[in-house]
C-alpha cells in the first residue's frame, strides 16, 4: 500500500536527516539501498500504528534534543567482570581506549572496516535478520539504522570465546543523535557473550543482529545508562538454529524514553531463547519493551521476563508476542509482565498476543499490575526492617525474577547491585 | 511487661468492632495462654498489638514496659521487644531468608544503639540456632518461607523469634500444622528461651501444646473478649468440654 503523502514526506526527512554513507564496498551499498527501500515502502513510525499506540515516536524520528551529561560517582556496570573492552564515545569507535580487538575464538572487526571491503562475511547477516524481522510488523527505526549507522563491530564467532565482549557507550557532548550497529555470526558450536553499558547519546538508534548456527550459545546483556533526558530505540534481531541458544537481558534505569524491541526466530529445532528485563522509572520515564518471537521449528522454549518497578508518574509499556508456526509442535513458550506501582501516578501498559497454529504446545503469558505488597511488608517490618528498606527488598525481589534469567552469576549481582543503589538513593 | 487495657479495635474497611475490650496483663517471665472459638478475635488482637494496617483502635491502651505500642510502627514494636510468631507466615519470593533475618536482627540492634553483627557472627549465630531446630542450611538459603511446608514455616518462625530474642514473644497458633515430633522441638526452642525474663503469649486451640510449654495463666477469648482466666487446668476444661459451658457461665 502507498504511503499517504504526509507520511512519505515525513519519512523523506527521516532519511535526509542522516548523510548517506559514501564510498563503501559493493555488499554494504546494497544492504543500505535495500534497507532504504523497505523504509520507503513502510514508512516512519507513527502513533497510528499498531505497535506505537503506547509510545510515541515523535522524540525518536524528529530532531533530537541535548540531554545533560551524569556524572556518577560508581564505576561503570560490569566494569570488575573480566572483559575485551571496546569503548564508543559519542558513538564512535576508539581505538587509543579499547582494548586489542584480538581473541581467540572470535574475529571482531569495526563496522567501518567491513564495510569498506567488497567481499565481506557480515552480508549474510548485517540487514538481513533485521530485514527478515520488517514483516508482519516493520521496524522503521531498524530500516533506518541499516541503512545509515557507520559505527558498530561485526563479530565472527568460531569457538568459545573465553571473556565477555564488552561495549562500552561513553558521552561527552550533550547535544548527540547516535547510531550504532552491531553483527555478529556465530558458526556452529560457538560460544560468546556481548556486553554493553552506558547510555551513548542525547538520543540513541541502536541495531543488534546475531545469527546463532545450530548448537551455538549467545549470551548478552546491557545497561542502559542513567541519564535522565536521553531517549533511545534498539533493536535487536537474532535468528536461532537446532538446539542453539540465546539469552538477553536489558537493565534500564533512568531514561526519559526507552524504546527495546527484540525479534526472534526460531529456524532449527530444540533451541531456547529467553529476552528479559528489569527496569525502574521515576517522573520522566516511558519504558517500552516489544518482543516479537516466532516458533518455526519443533521443541523450542521461549522465555520472556519484564519486570518495571514505576513511580511518580513514570510509564512501562511492554508489547509480547508469541506467534507460534504450524510446523512448530512441542512448542514451550512463557511470557510475564509486571509492573509495580510506587504510587497512583504511575502506568504499566501491557498487550501480550499469543497467536498459535501448532496444536501441540504449551504457551503462558501473564501480565500483571499491582503495588508492593502490603501483607509482605507488614511481616518485613514487624520483624524490625524499617518500611522504606523493607519496601526496598520487595522492590528488588520483584525485579530478581527478571535478573535471575541471566546465567551468569557475576554479571547478575553486578545488575542486583546497580538496582539496589537505584532504589536506595529514593528512599523517601 | 505487657499491659492491654480496655483494648478495642475496629475493621478500617467496614464498620466493624472486632476487639471489645481486652484486659490482659502479662507479668515479666510468665507464660499465658489464649484459647477460644474461631473468629473471637486471637489473630486480630496479636496483629492490634504488633501494628498490621486495616484495623483501627477505638478505645484503650497497650503498653510494653510503660511505652505505649499502639503509637508506633511495626518495626519500632519490634525493635521494643515485641515478636509474633504469625499463623500464616508469608512467602516472600526473591527476598532470602538469610538476607532477611541478617537485615531484621541488625535493623533492631541499630534501632536499640547496638552494635551490628558482621556477617561472620550472624552466620554462626544462625547455624547454631538453626540446628537446634533442625532447619537445615539449604532452607535457610532459599526465600522467605517460600516452598516450605506448613511444619516449617512454623519452625522458621522459632527461628527468627530466637535470632532477634525479643522481650515478649506472640506465638499464634504455632501448633497447628506441626507433626507430634516438630511440636516437641518447637517447645524445646520456646522453652530454651524462657529465662524467667522473657515473656510469652501464647494462642493455641490445643492443650497439648501447653503440656509442653506450661503456662502459668490461661484466659479464654469469646467475642473480642476475654471471657475467662484461670489456671493451666482452665485448658483442660476446654480440650474435655470445649467451649459451651463456658459461653453459657458467662451469657
Ligand atoms: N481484615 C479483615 N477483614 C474482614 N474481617 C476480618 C478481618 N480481620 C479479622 N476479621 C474478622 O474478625 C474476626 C476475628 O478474627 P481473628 O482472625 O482474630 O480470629 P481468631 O480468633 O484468630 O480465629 P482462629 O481461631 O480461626 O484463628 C473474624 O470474624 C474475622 O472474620
Ligand atoms: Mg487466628
Amino acid at each position: 500500500m502507498a504511503l499517504t503523502e504526509k507520511l512519505a514526506d515525513a519519512t523523506e526527512a527521516l532519511i535526509t536527516a542522516y548523510p548517506a554513507p559514501q564510498g563503501e564496498g559493493k555488499w554494504a551499498t546494497d544492504a543500505r539501498s535495500n534497507a532504504l527501500a523497505t523504509l520507503r515502502e513502510n514508512g516512519a513510525p507513527t502513533r497510528r500504528d499498531e505497535y506505537w499506540k503506547f509510545t510515541n515516536p515523535s522524540t525518536l524520528i524528529g530532531t533530537a534534543s541535548s540531554a545533560a551529561i551524569m556524572h556518577a560517582e560508581e564505576k561503570p556496570v560490569f566494569d570488575d567482570i573480566d572483559k575485551l573492552l571496546v569503548v564508543f564515545v559519542d558513538g564512535v569507535y576508539r581505538a587509543d581506549l579499547s582494548d586489542d580487538l584480538t581473541i581467540e575464538g572470535a574475529a571482531i572487526e569495526t563496522l567501518q572496516d567491513a564495510m569498506a571491503k567488497d567481499i565481506h562475511w557480515a552480508k549474510d547477516v548485517y540487514g538481513v535478520l533485521e530485514a527478515n524481522g520488517q514483516s508482519p510488523v516493520s521496524r522503521p527505526l531498524a530500516a533506518l539504522n541499516t541503512a545509515t549507522a557507520t559505527e558498530g563491530l561485526v563479530i565472527h564467532v568460531t569457538g568459545k570465546v573465553s571473556k565477555p565482549v564488552a561495549i562500552r557507550y561513553v558521552r561527552q557532548n550533550t547535544d548527540t543523535d547516535v547510531m550504532v550497529h552491531h553483527a555478529v555470526k556465530l558458526e556452529e558450536g560457538a560460544d560468546i557473550t556481548v556486553l554493553e553499558n552506558g547510555p551513548a547519546a542525547a538520543r540513541f538508534n541502536s541495531c543488534l543482529e546475531v545469527d546463532v548456527a545450530d548448537t551455538a550459545s549467545f549470551h548478552h546483556a546491557r545497561a542502559q545508562g542513567r541519564d535522565h533526558e536521553r531517549c533511545a530505540a534498539t533493536h535487536m534481531f537474532a535468528r536461532l538454529g537446532k538446539e542453539s541458544s540465546f539469552k538477553s537481558f536489558t537493565l534500564t534505569v533512568n531514561g526519559a524514553l526507552t524504546r527495546n524491541e527484540a525479534v526472534i526466530e526460531f529456524t532449527g529445532d530444540d533451541a531456547m531463547a529467553s529476552v528479559s528485563g528489569a527496569c525502574a522509572g521515576d517522573g520522566a520515564f516511558h519504558h517500552d519493551d516489544t518482543v516479537f518471537i516466532t516458533h518455526d521449528a519443533v521443541n523450542c522454549e521461549s522465555r520472556q521476563v519484564f519486570k518495571k518497578v514505576l513511580r511518580n508518574g513514570a510509564t512501562g509499556v511492554f508489547q509480547g508476542k508469541i506467534l507460534v508456526q504450524q510446523i512448530a509442535q512441542k512448542t514451550d513458550g512463557y511470557q510475564i509482565a509486571q509492573g509495580l506501582l510506587l504510587d497512583d501516578d504511575s502506568n504499566f501498559l501491557a498487550k501480550p498476543e499469543l497467536e498459535i497454529y501448532a496444536d501441540d504446545v504449551i504457551c503462558s503469558h501473564g501480565s500483571t499490575v499491582g503495588a508492593v505488597d502490603e501483607t509482605a511488608l507488614f511481616y518485613l517490618t514487624s520483624r524490625g526492617v524499617p518500611k522504606a528498606e523493607a519496601q526496598d527488598m520487595l522492590v528488588l525481589a520483584f525485579m530478581d525474577e527478571g535478573i535471575q534469567e541471566i546465567e551468569d552469576e557475576a554479571i547478575a549481582d553486578d545488575i542486583r547491585e546497580r538496582l539496589g543503589a537505584w532504589v536506595e538513593r529514593r528512599r523517601d | 511487661m505487657l499491659k492491654i487495657t480496655n483494648l478495642k479495635a475496629s475493621l478500617e474497611e467496614e464498620d466493624k468492632q472486632i476487639l471489645k475490650g481486652i484486659d490482659l496483663e502479662i507479668g515479666e517471665g510468665e507464660v499465658h495462654a489464649i484459647m477460644g472459638p474461631n473468629g473471637s478475635g486471637k489473630s486480630t488482637t496479636s496483629y492490634v498489638l504488633s501494628g498490621k494496617g486495616g484495623y483501627v483502635v477505638d478505645e484503650g491502651s497497650a503498653t510494653l514496659d510503660g511505652v505505649d505500642l499502639l503509637d508506633m510502627e511495626p518495626e519500632e514494636r519490634a525493635a521494643a521487644g515485641l515478636f509474633l510468631a504469625f499463623q500464616y507466615p508469608v512467602e516472600i519470593p526473591g527476598v532470602g531468608n538469610m538476607t532477611f533475618l541478617r537485615t531484621a536482627v541488625n535493623s533492631q540492634r541499630k534501632a536499640r544503639g547496638e552494635e551490628e553483627l558482621n556477617a561472620a557472627e550472624f552466620l554462626k549465630l544462625v547455624r547454631e540456632k538453626a540446628k537446634s531446630l533442625k532447619i537445615d542450611a539449604d532452607m535457610l538459603k532459599r526465600p522467605v518461607n517460600v516452598g516450605f511446608s506448613g511444619g516449617e514455616k512454623k519452625r522458621n518462625e522459632i527461628l527468627q523469634m530466637a535470632m532477634l530474642e525479643p522481650k515478649m514473644c506472640i506465638l499464634d497458633e504455632t501448633d497447628s500444622g506441626l507433626d507430634v515430633d516438630a511440636m516437641k522441638l518447637v517447645a524445646e526452642g520456646v522453652n530454651a528461651l524462657r529465662d524467667g525474663k522473657r515473656s510469652f503469649l501464647v494462642i493455641t486451640h490445643y492443650q497439648r501444646l501447653l503440656d509442653h510449654i506450661k503456662p502459668d495463666v490461661v484466659h479464654i477469648m469469646s467475642a473480642g473478649k476475654i471471657i475467662k482466666t484461670g489456671g493451666p487446668e482452665l485448658a483442660l476444661e476446654v480440650e474435655h468440654n470445649g467451649y459451651a459451658d463456658l459461653l453459657n457461665e458467662v451469657a
